[in-house]
């Protein structure tokens, strides 16, 4: 499909990956970067769309989130995924395998892949299975859902529990360069838990996840990452104990990566207030302690990346008793004002810092294209409004998911356009 | 007259005025029970459905006897018998509830929060039999009142509960009770049955022996061992739990003064209390279950808006 050429005029580039920040026009054609800053007249056939006011990045890419399909249509499909990253400025993510039946085979790579082309929206990148079934006994055919577009594996939703099947996955995806994403949880340690064990859990009688059963993992992983070279990425990191034990293993040299949630880096267990499902999630919201210490780690680079773990689930099933609730809330829409919000408007961190953590890290560590805005680049590119308010509303959401705990908030910064390979697969409501 | 609001989901969020209030309107009904016909027509055309999702024998009897001398229509639904069982969620069986214009509900639930979540879709009044690991509000109620009885006030009293607090909603609502009244409350046993944190999360001192406990209190609320939410091997067998934290009589004998002795119930005799102490002259077990009646009259009687007219006046038959 050939496309018009676009032209973004007079928009703030911002791509820390090339050190770029200061107005210019950004040319895109035949889906890569043609021209990047200073005045660009373009070609006379070029759409061209006036960015004054706007910041203009590269498209952000979430490691981390899960669309349901297959198994679960009705609570997520790729494609209502698909329209949701764009609408939350992600050009690009990686969907885990946790589907029913799970994507641990070529065929259900290529499913996915398939699914994704169709919806025409971001770009979705299957994360296959380590294990077969996600049972933890058998590896799964990582070389052939390599080959078929699988970027990474996991069996996110369950840890890994022998820990000679994981030092055996880091082991063999080595041949393979990718990354084995591991959700660090110690399971007789988290057993039955549904919050963050601590006051809130005492004082509910709610039975806790004590932060160690997070960390166990961490440092077990990060020391089968030093025996095997495997590539480790650790995922939703909730704890200030993991972020410790992995600045001991980066300081190693040991190659280990880690993710952190919007959620994560601005709720508190407090959060979960009268039992409040839309704050339910696996990690738990943590302490106060614990956030200072996930953001201070985004900033310092001791936590590479954000990840959404965006995880709708329908509204009957979040409106329940607490312990019986699923776990997740959906992020891929949120995701970038939730943060703007909270670390950029108060000066924690720079939008540039964020636009680094949502887009050039997340290329980097998973190998990705994106996450530049140099040039010969695929052009996935956002385009936001940093000055915008606006208020989350669940019906606004291009997801099924309405499990948000951010409905009725008022947040900072929106994004505007969302572009794929040199074309605009969301353009927000009202805006030419 | 001092207000509880819509529902009793809990102590924690009652105020010291709220748990007088309950516990002197539950003082006088207590003559209803001596009465030859121990009714009065206080809830009259009042509809009250008894929805218990875990077995329960004591308070859900003792809610029933409440009601029944209020005059209420009183419906149980167990749920073996129930829609549940065949799948229908909690907020389903609310809203059919609300459908059948019913105007309270007293919810047992294995879930934390059970009461919570259904006080906030409906519009009767609920109140909290037991939720999971959270609260037992009416049952921290009767406590204080038996306490209260036998010392005239809470103020500066001490009081321990024994034993597995971890899985307790009897001990969450009797140290918000007791603290808020004035008393200084501590936990005893394993630290395998103690939240971790309880000196911070709860308010409380902690004791890892009972001999110290003894030595500390006035009273001890001796808890049984949750065995059926124990997903965990928290003790090593019944048998040391006894010999560690057993309240003996052998025990209570080298205490410094005599100590009342409270027991939710169920007891399991020769673990966590010996029948010695149970049926002893400190026990105060028996009047725990009388003031169960009295202080569960009072409470439906304060969340139905109070009518100290028919709150303790005889029968048509004028009795």
């Amino acid at each position: 499909m050939t496309t018009r050429p676009l032209l973004l005029t007079g928009g703030h580039l911002l791509d820390p990956s090339i050190g770029l920040d200061g107005t210019g026009d950004l040319l895109l054609v035949d889906g890569v970067v043609a021209a990047v800053g200073g005045s660009i007249a373009g070609p006379a056939d070029a759409i061209r769309v006036d960015c004054s006011g706007r910041h203009v990045t590269p498209g952000f890419i979430d490691v981390h989130c899960h669309l349901r399909e297959p198994g679960r249509e009705d609570v997520e499909t790729i494609a209502t995924g698909a329209r949701a990253a764009a609408a939350g400025g992600f050009t690009a993510v990686c969907a885990m395998p946790n589907t029913d039946p799970v994507t641990d085979n070529q065929a259900a790579v290529g499913f996915i892949r398939a699914q994704a082309a169709k919806a025409d929206a971001s770009r979705v990148y299957p994360i296959g299975a380590i294990s077969v079934g996600m049972n933890g006994d058998r590896l799964s055919e990582m070389g052939e859902m390599v080959a078929a577009g699988a970027v990474a594996v996991s069996d996110d939703g369950r840890p890994v529990v022998s820990a000679q099947l994981m030092r055996t996955a880091l082991e063999y995806a080595r041949t393979f360069g990718i990354p084995v994403a591991d959700h660090c949880e110690e399971p007789t340690l988290a057993h039955g838990g549904v919050m963050n064990e601590g006051i809130i859990s005492a004082r509910l009688g709610l039975k806790g996840i004590p932060s160690e059963s997070e960390e166990i993992m961490v440092i077990r992983d990060i020391l089968l990452a030093r025996r095997t070279g495997g590539r480790v990425h650790l995922c939703h990191m909730s704890t200030w104990g993991s972020v410790e034990l992995i600045r001991w293993g980066k300081e190693r040299g040991i190659p280990v990566t880690a993710e952190v949630c919007p959620h994560h880096l601005t709720l508190t267990e407090d959060r979960v207030g009268q039992y409040d499902t839309n704050a339910k999630m696996n990690p738990p919201l943590r302490t106060q302690r614990d956030v200072d210490a996930l953001v201070a780690a985004l900033k310092d680079g001791t936590i590479d990346c954000v990840a959404t773990d965006h995880a709708p689930h329908h509204n009957d099933e979040k409106n329940r008793e607490f312990a019986d609730a699923p776990n997740g809330i959906v992020g891929l829409e949120t995701a970038l004002s939730v943060l703007m919000t909270w670390l950029v408007a108060p000066g924690t961190i720079t939008l540039s810092q964020l636009v680094e953590k949502m887009s050039c890290a997340p290329a980097r560590v998973f190998g990705l294209a994106g996450g530049t805005l140099r040039r010969g680049a695929i052009a996935d590119v956002t385009v936001l409004d940093a000055a915008a308010a606006w208020t989350v509303q669940g019906s606004d959401f291009r997801s099924k998911g309405r499990n948000s705990p951010w409905l009725g908030s008022t947040l900072r910064g929106r994004v505007d356009r969302c572009i794929v390979g040199g074309r605009q697969v969301h353009v927000r409501d009202g805006l030419a | 007259m001092t207000s509880l609001g819509k529902d009793l989901l809990d102590l924690e969020s009652l105020s010291p005025e709220q748990i007088t209030a309950i516990l002197d309107t539950a003082e006088p009904l207590k003559a209803i029970s001596l009465r030859a016909i121990k009714k009065v027509p206080t809830l009259r055309g009042e509809t009250i459905v008894n929805l218990f999702f875990e077995a329960s024998t004591r308070t859900r009897v003792s809610f029933e006897f409440a009601e029944k001398r209020m005059s209420a229509d009183a419906v149980n639904v167990a749920i073996g018998n129930s829609s549940v069982s065949k799948g229908e969620t909690l907020v389903d069986t609310a809203r059919n509830l609300e459908a059948m214009k019913i105007d309270m509900v007293v919810i047992r639930h294995q879930a934390s929060g059970a009461a919570r979540f259904l006080a906030e879709r409906i519009e009767s009044n609920v109140i909290n039999a037991g939720d999971g690991t959270h609260e037992h509000p009416t049952q921290g109620l009767l406590d204080l009142l038996t306490l209260r009885d036998r010392w005239g006030s809470l103020q500066g009293r001490r009081v321990c509960l024994c034993g597995d607090v971890l899985h307790s909603r009897v001990a969450r609502s009797n140290i918000h009770g007791l603290r808020k009244m004035g008393a200084e409350v501590a936990v005893c046993g394993p630290r395998s049955l103690l939240p971790n944190g309880a000196e911070e999360a709860l308010g409380v001192t902690v004791f890892d022996r009972i001999e110290a406990a003894i030595e500390w209190a006035d009273a001890l609320n001796i808890l049984r061992l949750q065995l059926e939410r124990m997903t965990a091997g928290y003790i090593p067998s019944l048998r040391e739990y006894n010999r560690v934290f057993g309240v003996t009589r052998e025990r209570l004998d080298r205490a410094p003064r005599d100590l009342l002795i409270l027991h939710p119930g169920p007891m399991t005799r020769g673990v966590e209390i010996d029948s010695d102490v149970a049926d002893g002259p400190h026990s105060l077990i028996l009047d725990q279950v009388t003031n169960g009646v009295a202080v569960r009259m009072a409470v439906l009687y304060l969340l139905r808006g109070g009518r100290p007219d028919l709150a303790t006046a005889g029968t048509a038959a004028g009795e």
